[in-house]
């Protein structure tokens, strides 16, 4: 089947409603089972709600914020934003309050849909601070009956609005979707930003759709493939594939149960392809690795002798070599005995592509998955360029490099080293900042931020955020995510920070994995608390010395890590010290554990720090704490 | 799509505020104790009702009296659905029959069982069908499983378990098995629903979220509480009306603010021993 010819998303829902109207356009498992919608009902849903909005008089400048987990209603409420002229943003749940407003307040958003109650409440308390809000709309109504305040209204009520609406203005729902242009801003996407406010990127239909068509033509999806969207729709990412992909070829999305099933749910459904952050990759491999470790002596032995098998096809087929006859049959055996039931746990068995975005993924976790025959790539793109610019192709991955662009894409290195791009994707600006669109939109050219080289083949290499690079002593130019990513390969290391640029040698400051050294301290009888009082184990430390001496090991000479030590609370995104995809905020950490840093540099085997905990009824305690610092022997 | 419920859990026919519950005068011994001695009070359709004490107070007997447990000696209890019934000498499950169901102190599920099938447990005391229908599982029987089934899911999406439904419940924290069994009452389809101690052995915020269940069930179905609770601040926050028993007896009755303020009970509680009501409560 060709996809259907439209310009923009709801003209490519109206589309499928007409060719396709009884497939099945969404699934979402609801009191226990997987609910179906078809493209008519999907396209009913958005029109009434669409016509309910257009009822409110939302007009096309301005915008709708949605907030919850993935439901159908996300992409209804953005789909109907968008049918009426409008544009949606999508917001993280556990976003920071002071830059909500901000958003809501920036972006001129004035109608706010959200899941339920925990949410309605958090927008109740910043109401007073809203300028344009009109209406706060709800869709699970559960614990909302008492609720009194005017501007409430249910996901219901407006599309009953809708069809009231309808009877006085029919066919203004068909009109107005074929009024829409390529050239419209569909949404409105918060970049995930280092430092500051957020900035809004300006996505139009025509760059999100591109970008979709691109990737699918070197990576072909068809209409009867599976997919389960439960990353956040606020991150483009998701948006790829749910939206732009999804409308595109019209796979059917599948919703999670809750964000505790998503792993059951996958498995239920096994998806043909899945975008996710290196994070859950990296979950997926500590879970297997601690699973294993519990299971019994033969599962071990037949585990490990098939990895083995995995690891050496995976390699021939990264040097391209066809690898032996005998090497083929073990291999066999190995996806027949072992793969397959460890694809099956992992909801992974019919996956056909798997992608990795957002952050550098270790080349460790990129062998391990390629082992398994998990087709793994690596994707590399901005907010600013709709998420994907440059992809692994089939049968042609490296994993130091983040592929070759895709169709329509053109890169070029500034003379600083930084990658510059071009393509139909690239957003149309930053809504009402014309400073930052100024400076990071040049002659069309979009530029990064990010340091990096092409290779011999043509596969772009990105090194890291450009100011993240650092000299070391020696002066060759190293990545400190680069040495971060091999620690955190390790299942018990869950978070890195490296320091070295400034410094004569490199140091890192390590968050242990809670769960996996607790449950490991547990098995040899090491009794403890807390978070920090099991970090500061003395065989805890002595286990992530090993982790970070084999880490070392890969290293050349000046970039291996000379002391470290295991911090005494795990870096938090609501304290700012990460991103909500989890990227290390490093000039928060550096200012706010400058004693830390200083000390990792100092001549001390240990350091006092005093901390300061809220308890949530007010009261406040000092809590005293005294860190060991690990210096490593041998390596210089 | 549909989202929030689609029964209700609440299966009274009383208007909010009616009297459903009267207690007449109730005595109890056990041999030369008395358990209870000429209590009387009354249950209000809709209410949370919190029964508190020192320990020893007669808390649970009163409890186990309504659900059928214990018989008195003496007095009366009416219970009010559409029609007074009797149930003084009712036996346990022509009682939970009528409506009302309970929660144990102590835990008491299936351990063996998943948690759907010990919810579904609780829906069997409606079953229609007769056991030869059941186990061809044809025609109304089926139809009646399924929609038991359905209506489970409503109570599964109240409480939010999804995530654990095929867990055994003996795998479950102990925080999981309350929320289990007081669900397992829920499926009964109750008209009050009698809790006893359903926050004892928590931590803060599994209390909490506890706490929010149970308003939930109140105010979004409409369901009659009954509850014994040790902690005040918890007590204090979300009942309507709270009666105090002391030595079996009934020694107060009010809302939060009146019940705080009475003498009698700021006495009786330090009276006896200091640490089992906190002061910061009373105000």
């Amino acid at each position: 089947m060709t996809a259907p010819v439209a310009e923009t998303f709801p003209q490519f829902l109206l589309a499928h409603a007409q060719h396709t109207p009884n497939k099945i356009a969404l699934r979402e498992r609801n009191y226990g089972i997987w609910q179906a919608l078809t493209w008519k009902q999907y396209l009913d849903h958005v029109k009434y709600f669409s016509l309910g909005l257009m009822s409110l008089n939302l007009t096309p400048d301005e915008t709708i914020a949605i907030i919850g987990d993935n439901r159908p209603e996300w992409i209804i409420a953005e789909l109907a934003a968008q049918a009426a002229g409008a544009k949606s943003i999508g917001m993280y749940q556990d976003g920071v309050v002071k830059e909500m407003i901000y958003i809501f307040n920036h972006a001129d958003v004035s109608f706010i849909v959200v899941e339920d109650q925990e949410q309605v409440d958090k927008v109740l308390e910043m109401w007073g601070e809203l300028k344009n809000v009109r209406k706060v709309i709800y869709y699970d109504p559960k614990g909302l009956r008492s609720y009194s305040e005017d501007f409430l209204m249910s996901f219901e009520d407006v599309q009953k609005a809708g069809r009231e609406f309808e009877k006085t203005h029919p066919q203004l729902f068909e009109e107005k979707v074929a009024q829409g242009k390529a050239s419209d801003i569909a949404i409105l996407c918060t970049t995930s930003g280092t430092t500051g406010n957020p900035k809004l990127a300006m996505l139009s239909h025509a760059s999100m759709l591109s970008m979709g068509k691109s990737l699918m033509s070197i990576d072909p999806m068809q209409p009867s493939d599976e997919f389960v969207s439960f990353l956040p729709l606020a991150w483009i990412g998701e948006q790829m594939m749910t939206l732009s992909c999804g409308l595109q070829i019209g796979f059917t999305v599948n919703f999670p149960e809750e964000p505790e099933t998503v792993q059951h749910n996958i498995r239920e459904i096994g998806p043909q392809a899945m975008f996710s952050p290196p994070r859950i990759w990296e979950n997926m491999i500590s879970r297997v690795q601690v699973k294993m470790e519990d299971s019994t002596w033969f599962k071990q032995k037949m585990y490990n002798w098939a990895m083995n098998v995995g690891y050496q096809m995976a390699d021939a087929r990264f040097k391209k070599v066809t690898p032996s006859p005998l090497l083929k049959l073990q291999s066999f055996f190995a996806e027949w005995l072992v793969f397959q039931e460890i694809k099956d746990h992992l909801g992974l068995r019919h996956l056909k592509r798997a992608y990795t975005g957002g952050a550098a993924l270790g080349p460790d976790v990129f062998r391990f998955f390629h082992a398994l025959g998990v087709n793994l790539k690596q994707i590399y793109g901005q907010t600013e360029i709709n998420g994907i610019a440059v992809v692994h192709r089939d049968g042609d991955i490296k994993f130091q490099t983040v592929g070759t662009p895709i169709p329509g894409t053109e890169i070029k290195i500034a003379e600083s080293g930084e990658i510059l791009m071009q393509s139909p994707a690239v957003m149309t600006g930053y809504y009402r900042n014309e400073e930052a669109t100024a400076s990071s939109l040049i002659e069309g050219w979009l530029h990064t931020g990010d340091a990096g080289y092409f290779d011999e083949d043509g596969h772009l290499i990105v090194i890291d955020r450009a100011k993240d690079v650092m000299t070391l002593h020696d002066g060759t130019k190293f990545s400190p995510q680069f040495i971060e990513n091999k620690l955190k390969f390790s299942p018990y290391v869950r978070e890195a920070v490296v320091f070295g640029g400034d410094y004569p040698f490199v140091a890192a400051m390590i968050n242990i994995d809670f769960p996996n050294v607790g449950k490991w301290a547990e098995n040899r009888q090491i009794a403890y608390t807390t978070y920090t009082d099991l970090a500061q184990k003395g065989p805890v430390y002595d286990l992530v010395r090993k982790q970070v001496e084999m880490a070392n090991t890969d290293l050349p000479p000046a970039a291996r890590i000379k002391r470290f030590l295991l911090l005494h609370k795990e870096l938090d995104a609501d304290d700012a010290e990460l991103t909500r995809t989890r990227k290390v905020r490093r000039n928060v950490i550096s200012q706010r554990y400058a004693d830390i840093i200083s000390a990792l540099y100092s001549q001390n085997s240990h350091l006092d720090v005093q901390t300061t905990i809220t308890y949530q009824d007010g009261r406040t305690a000092t809590l005293q704490t005294r860190l060991k610092i690990e210096s490593l022997n041998g390596t210089s | 799509m549909l989202r929030g419920f689609t029964h209700t859990l609440n299966s009274s026919q009383l208007k909010p505020g009616e009297t459903q519950l009267e207690i007449r005068d109730m005595q109890l011994r056990f041999g030369g104790v008395t358990a209870l001695f000429n209590v009387s009070l009354e249950v209000k359709q809709s209410e949370i009702l919190a029964i508190i004490g020192p320990n020893g107070a007669g808390k649970t007997s009163l409890l186990n009296c309504i659900s059928g447990l214990y018989q008195p000696q003496d007095g009366k209890i009416i219970y009010h659905n559409g029609r007074a019934h009797d149930i003084t000498h009712s036996r346990p499950h022509e009682i939970a029959h009528l409506g009302i169901a309970r929660s144990f102190q102590n835990i008491e599920l299936f351990k063996h069982m998943s948690v759907l099938d010990n919810l579904l447990s609780g829906c069997h005391i409606h079953m229609k069908t007769n056991l030869f229908a059941s186990m061809l599982y044809w025609g109304p029987a089926q139809a009646e499983q399924i929609e038991q089934r359905r209506f489970v899911e409503d109570v599964i999406d109240l409480l939010e378990i999804e995530a654990i439904r095929g867990h055994t419940v003996g795998s479950l924290s102990y925080g999981l098995q309350k929320r289990v069994e007081m669900g397992r009452a829920l499926a009964m389809k109750p008209s009050i629903l009698l809790l006893d101690e359903p926050m004892a052995g928590m931590n803060a915020e599994e209390k909490e979220d506890m706490a929010r269940f149970v308003l939930d069930i109140n105010e979004e179905h409409g369901v009659t509480i009954v509850l014994i609770e040790h902690d005040m601040g918890v007590i204090m926050d979300i009942s309507d009306r709270i009666v105090v028993l002391n030595f079996g007896q009934k020694i107060a009755e009010g809302t939060p603010d009146e019940v705080r303020r009475n003498p009698i009970v700021i006495q009786a509680y330090l009276g006896e021993d200091q640490s089992t009501f906190p002061m910061k409560h009373l105000g």
